[in-house]
């Protein structure tokens, strides 16, 4: 099941999208085919694998470490590759990492052999919409989603050329700063749900961790939300990290449940 | 405005940078074009870089080292900037342009402790909140550049993630920025990071080439055969080489760490030298060259000088370089060592270990003539921040 296809699936539902990310190859690259189909369990409809970068500049501590972790363990885009692979799950997975590792690989090359592997779309944080071309062109020729990030001080022109540019989803970064959990969603994430109008799903990510929150942003109009250093931080912990992945993720879609979308 | 280039320079530069940023790039680049050539702004800087700064400094005739080399060697003496280093010519130029566009407070990455404490300069005479991120090694390795910025009321952030050196303080400070940027300017030291950075801090730092340009057709009547500069990020060498790069009979030498030898092992390089061996990349919003493995993660590089201790090059010295404008080129830690005794020894000037690179260079170079007969090297920075790292490798040779 590619994106748009799950996004379709959900609207005649009327449910929210939940979003999960996890770093692959944190702390070992065996370990995440099992963290995988743990989310998917919980209810997470999307999981996006970051595919680890030495210097992940709009990543925050907790991620920054798993991307640590996982490249200590020996991560690299050929193993990420294989783990995709075997990963036997029916939701879309969607590969997220910075430029410099497709660049390097060739970004025709990089874009085919996510698909091979089984990845429905891409997330570049690094890679704004004006320096996209070529890897747009290839995502379009192997039928990728390339997904973009829109930020509060995101400028409404510049929404509106990412729109035309981007499929799958548009991620919304729902606050400045990096990646990270918060305790607070903040005023600007409404705002800028308001923003985006588009038909493309719009998802929510940045700072969110828990079920009241997930329902909060959903109620605010989002059509999915995405959550990651919640799950990063499980994973840390080192602990019973299996069963409590699958019960955030049970509790972030029971907060998205709890609201019609 | 139009802005439909976004600054490359060939395929190399651009913006690659997280959404986050996009529309603040866009704010300094039309501030920048704002301010730029407004009269007001101008006299300002002409000010601090006059009274503040110090500027002009001399060219100077280096004698018994022309004597040695056999040909004329002149010095252009960026290390009696008010800081000690060239540093400061662009982060006056940032600190003004920031404070015209309303920014209230300045962000810094800092390797050698030189454009931190350039920073805290301008942060404490504008009086501007300034914070400074600089890798924990480096912390260590530069203690008295952190009392000098803490003495200015900066505050020193050591960053302990990674490598700890130069790349992960521009981690760190690009962060801060993507958290804080509507009252934040991020004042970057080198010609690095994504467009408009590399342009702006070039165009600070070419007053350095503008003055080399005057002062030797003064002195000599002709324009230098060659110009030497050390070469990590490269604002020195961009300052020095940009005003001559119209003019082809001078050739211009980027002289890049060699560390103790051009090999790498599986995470790391045992040098700096991004434009000798590095291969294309993306790193820190530029299109460049990069020390990295073959899967594209950036390894981390190493220096005897700090300063020089980076992974990634200016992206227009990747363009020159490709189009055969500059000649890289790198010297290894020892050559370094022995190039800062040298002139200690016969000039009584004590040069920082980035701006020994480009004079070892000249012993280097002698054999095969290529420099030419007249010769202009950038000493870009004094040495007296650097005494403890020689104090320690010489106890290390003698023991």
């Amino acid at each position: 099941m590619n994106i748009p296809e799950k996004f379709e699936e959900l609207r005649s539902r009327g449910e929210g999208a939940l979003i999960a990310y996890l770093c692959a190859g944190d702390p070992t690259p065996g370990a995440t085919a099992g963290f995988v189909q743990a989310l998917v369990r919980g209810g997470a409809d999307i999981v996006e694998l970051g595919l680890p970068f030495s210097d992940p500049v709009a990543d925050g501590p907790t991620i920054e470490a798993a991307s640590g972790r996982a490249l200590s363990a020996g991560m690299n885009p050929d193993v990420y590759l294989e783990i995709v692979a075997s990963i036997n799950v029916d939701v879309p997975l969607v590969c997220m990492t910075y430029y410099n590792l497709i660049f390097k690989r060739g970004i025709e090359k990089f874009v085919h052999d996510c698909v091979q592997s089984g990845i429905s779309g891409i997330i570049v944080p690094d890679l704004p919409v004006e320096e996209s071309e070529e890897l747009s062109t290839s995502c379009r020729k192997y039928g990728v989603d390339l997904i973009f990030l829109i930020a509060p001080t995101t400028t409404e022109e510049r929404i509106e050329r990412i729109l035309r540019h981007g499929s799958g989803f548009v991620y919304l970064v729902s606050r400045l700063g990096v990646t990270g959990t918060r305790s607070d969603v903040s005023q600007s994430t409404t705002e800028l749900l308001s923003r985006v109008k588009t038909k493309i799903p719009k998802a929510v990510g940045f700072g969110i961790s828990n079920g009241n929150q997930a329902a909060e942003i959903i109620e605010g109009g989002a059509d999915g939300v995405i959550v990651g250093s919640a799950f990063v931080d499980i994973i840390a912990s080192g602990k019973d990290v299996t069963a409590k992945l699958e019960t955030l993720a049970r509790e972030l879609k029971d907060g998205v449940l709890s609201v019609i979308a | 405005m139009s802005r439909t280039t976004y600054g490359k320079y060939g395929k190399y530069g651009g913006q690659f940078s997280p959404e986050v940023l996009m529309p603040a790039l866009a704010e300094l680049e039309e501030g920048y074009e704002k301010y730029k050539d407004e009269p007001e702004f101008l006299k300002e800087l002409n000010y601090y870089l006059k009274d503040f700064a110090g500027r002009e400094t001399p060219l100077y005739f280096a004698k018994r080292l022309s004597k040695k080399y056999g040909t004329r060697i002149y010095l252009k003496r960026e290390d009696l900037v008010h800081g000690g280093a060239h540093k400061l010519n662009n982060t006056i130029g940032q600190a003004i342009l920031a404070k015209y566009m309303g920014k209230t407070r300045l962000v810094a990455e800092t390797g050698a402790g030189q454009h931190g404490t350039a920073t805290a300069m301008v942060g404490a005479n504008l009086g501007l909140e300034t914070v400074v991120y600089m890798g924990a090694k480096d912390v260590e390795r530069q203690r008295m550049n952190v009392y000098r910025m803490e003495l200015m009321g900066t505050v020193v952030n050591p960053v302990e993630s990674g490598s700890k050196t130069l790349k992960d303080a521009i981690n760190e400070a690009m962060r801060d920025w993507v958290t804080n940027v509507v009252n934040t300017h991020y004042l970057i030291g080198s010609v690095v990071g994504p467009h408009p950075y590399p342009m702006i801090v070039r165009d600070f730092q070419s007053v350095i080439g503008r003055e080399v340009k005057e002062q030797i057709m003064e002195k000599e009547g002709r324009y230098p055969d060659s110009i030497v500069a050390c070469t990590g990020g490269g604002s020195n060498a961009m300052g020095i080489f940009y005003p001559f790069v119209e003019e082809k009979d001078v050739k211009l030498f980027a002289v890049e760490a060699g560390g103790s030898g051009l090999k790498t092992t599986e995470k790391a390089a045992l040098h700096s030298a991004s434009l000798c061996t590095g291969e294309e990349g993306i790193l820190h919003g530029a299109h460049t060259r990069v020390l990295q493995d073959k899967y594209g993660q950036i390894l981390e590089s190493s220096s005897i000088s700090a300063g020089l201790d980076y992974a990634g090059v200016g992206p227009e010295l990747a363009y020159l370089a490709e189009i055969c404008r500059l000649t890289p080129c790198n010297v290894s830690d020892d050559e370094a060592l022995a190039a800062f005794h040298e002139l200690c020894r016969m000039e009584g000037i004590i040069p920082a270990l980035e701006s020994s690179h480009a004079l070892a260079y000249i012993k280097k170079a002698a054999e095969s003539g290529e420099l030419g007969e007249l010769v202009v090297i950038n000493l870009s920075g004094r040495g007296d921040k650097d005494l403890e790292t020689v104090i320690k490798l010489n106890k290390e040779v003698h023991r």
